[in-house]
């Protein structure tokens, strides 16, 4: 397990520096963020010149890259381009959409759960069809429409949740785009609930439960569900690496001022050093939620040792 | 009887709950610790434990390893796998309605003038965000262009961006996954950490920052940058295919009979390798499109000459209270697409690999 460990660690370095480098390279050679600080303005060629040695951007690209990395690692981030420190930004978006993603994996667990459950066990009937069809159609309608949709109606037609959330963002406002974030996953959710319930449900363990006569409540809990959750709690953990870069949506759509907030608006004023922040702290993310999901299968289920 | 449990599941055939996939090689199955567990045992390749990612980041969880099938023994009636597959689609209402509604697409894609005979770029102000009315039955938006006929005209770029997309990404991904997977060894441990590299960043910051840098409003951008991050996913599944048909007999035997490479990989693998990478492509392709809209709708993907379902949402969803018709229609045709799409795969799925029913 330790020397599993370790050489994922080892071959997460060059994935790191390969995606980051790539996010870097967009940003820094593709656009030209010089130019950027200067708004419509063409910048005066001297003070472009003086800000390109300033910032290091005379130098060759891999020489760049290497100084941004270096001073991430001492915990510099840079200032965004009215002044304020990158880090600042973070301490204020990553809070907010944490809460956000929780709100969103909660009611996906919950209700994906439940509907795959209840799907696998009644496999072939009417409840089963219908839920096949609904994550379908979940599925089918892109987060900006769901969203919008639902904003309008529970927001504005029945005022049942604010349509737009404060800078504060508290749970109780992110209950409405908690759902929506976490319906496509929803939908994911449930299927491969009721795949693994499906495919367990024969298995020789369940019909030895069956033939001990244990009641059917305690089948399915203790011993259908505890084995076929351990994808489904998987592909969770990966899932809220993703959710959290991919709440540029839902975050825009109810003005939520979270992580994609702010990529967004550093991506559109061409913010070199916000965006490159952001996206390196959501790689790291996505990467230790994708070692602790590969771990978690060997704790949740014994048949798999890792040398 | 509950149920699970009735006994008619003990004389079908089980599904071996655990280490069933590990010989198939790394096709990765997303969270399939069966396929998962034996591969990371014993190459410690960190290629099959990739991870399912967010909306866009297909094969669809609850689908298991494709690859893994092509193991098992053909259609008993004898048939090829082809026959038998377009045999079983042909009775699937399913594959019939979707087939149906993606043939409808394509045809008005390429002539809108047939059901729409209006410009999708003349505007009358003075009927701006008008509701239905006789020859206009969608209503007017904004600008008053009437928005039955633009969003007939919208479904050219969603289609030509899904179809491009798919094709470019289909055949890059299974070009090097399927080199990656015959020849093995180095190249394919570089590839499969490239692969992981493009994974490692989420689609659409991706598509943000490196669709916002290009000015121009043509689809082709945006294809060239769905084909960018989208190989990778294909190229698992075609490196997966590979590696699980070049142990068979026939490939062995075409080998010893002398065959190069070049012939074994196309007259022999190719087309027993490729029914996973084509359930995959389909299913993609309506998460292309919906991609394609989202990039839209953030103001990154089409730009405004461009017909498109993307940005009449986008600008729709500001006018939402006033004129809600505007955003309906086209949001609508867009999620029918794309469940068009899903659907077909789904279908195509289901009569190439009959194990997964």
């Amino acid at each position: 397990m330790g020397r599993y460990t370790l050489r994922r660690l080892l071959q997460m370095i060059p994935v790191f520096i390969g995606s980051t480098f790539l996010i870097f390279f967009m940003v820094y050679a593709l656009g030209d963020p010089v130019a950027a600080l200067f708004g419509d303005k063409a910048p005066d060629p001297a003070t472009a010149a003086r800000i390109r040695k300033d910032l290091y951007l005379d130098e060759p690209l891999w020489r760049q890259y290497a100084h941004y990395m270096g001073q991430i690692f001492s915990g510099h981030f840079g200032t965004a381009f009215n002044g304020q420190p990158v880090t600042e930004l973070m301490a204020s978006a990553f809070p907010v959409t944490l809460r956000l993603t929780l709100v969103a994996v909660a009611f996906e667990m919950a209700l994906g759960i439940t509907l795959g459950v209840l799907s696998g066990l009644r496999r072939g009937r009417g409840l089963d069809t219908s839920v096949l069809l609904l994550t379908l159609v979940v599925v089918s309608v892109p987060t900006f429409v769901s969203g919008t949709v639902l904003q309008y109606l529970f927001g504005v037609r029945w005022g049942w949740a604010s349509p737009s959330v404060s800078p504060e963002a508290p749970l109780t406002e992110l209950l409405l785009p908690g759902v929506v974030l976490g319906l496509v996953s929803l939908a994911y959710t449930s299927r491969l609930t009721r795949t693994s319930i499906v495919e367990n449900a024969r298995a020789d363990y369940v019909r030895t439960a069956v033939a001990k006569g244990l009641p059917r409540h305690r089948i399915v809990t203790r011993h259908l569900l505890r084995n076929s959750l351990i994808p489904v709690v998987t592909f969770i953990g990966t899932d809220i690496g993703a959710l959290m870069g991919g709440a540029i949506v839902t975050e825009r759509i109810f003005n939520i001022h979270g992580v994609g907030y702010q990529l967004y608006q550093g991506i559109l004023r061409q913010n070199s050093p916000t965006v490159v922040g952001f996206v390196t702290i959501l790689v790291i993310v996505f990467l230790l939620a994708n070692l602790l999901v590969d771990l978690l299968y060997a704790v949740l289920d014994p048949r798999i040792r890792y040398a | 009887m509950p149920e699970p449990f009735d006994p008619r599941y003990d004389m079908t055939e089980a599904i071996a709950p655990a280490g069933g996939g590990g010989g198939g090689g790394g096709g990765g199955g997303p969270v399939d610790p069966a396929a998962s567990g034996p591969q990371a045992l014993k190459g410690g390749s960190i290629l099959n434990g990739g991870p399912p990612r967010g909306p866009w980041r297909l094969p669809l969880p609850w689908r298991k390893e494709p690859g893994r099938r092509l193991g098992g023994p053909a259609a008993p009636t004898g048939r090829g796998l082809w026959t038998d597959a377009w045999h079983d689609l042909r009775r699937n209402p399913i594959f019939i309605v979707s087939a149906l509604i993606i043939l409808f697409l394509v045809v008005i894609a390429i002539w809108p003038q047939l059901i729409a005979s209006g410009n999708p770029y003349h505007g009358d102000l003075a009927k701006a965000q008008d509701g239905p009315a006789p020859g206009h039955p969608f209503g007017y938006d904004l600008q008053g262009r009437d928005v039955y006929t633009r969003t007939v005209y919208g479904a050219r770029a969603s289609i030509t961006v899904g179809i491009c997309a798919t094709l470019g990404a289909a055949l890059l991904g299974s070009a090097l996954g399927g080199l990656a997977g015959y020849f093995g060894g180095w190249w394919d441990a570089l590839l499969s950490r490239i692969a992981d590299v493009f994974f490692g960043i989420p689609i659409l910051l991706g598509g943000l920052v490196f669709l916002s840098v290009v000015t121009s409003g043509s689809v082709w951008p945006v294809v060239g940058f769905i084909v960018l991050l989208g190989w990778p996913q294909i190229s698992r599944i075609a490196r997966g295919s590979v590696v699980t048909v070049k142990e068979h007999d026939y490939v062995q035997a075409a080998r010893v009979l002398g065959a190069s490479s070049g012939r074994t990989l196309l007259r022999h693998i190719a087309p027993n390798a490729v029914a996973p990478v084509i359930v995959v492509a389909t299913i993609a392709l309506g998460t292309y499109i919906s991609l394609e809209a989202t990039l839209s709708f953030l103001g990154v993907g089409l730009k405004p000459p461009t017909v498109s379902w993307g940005i009449d949402i986008s600008s729709a969803a500001a006018q939402i209270r006033n004129a809600p018709h505007m955003l309906l229609w086209p949001a609508g045709a867009l999620s029918i697409t794309v469940l068009a799409f899903i659907m077909l795969g789904d279908a195509v799925r289901d009569a190439l690999d009959p194990k997964l029913r």
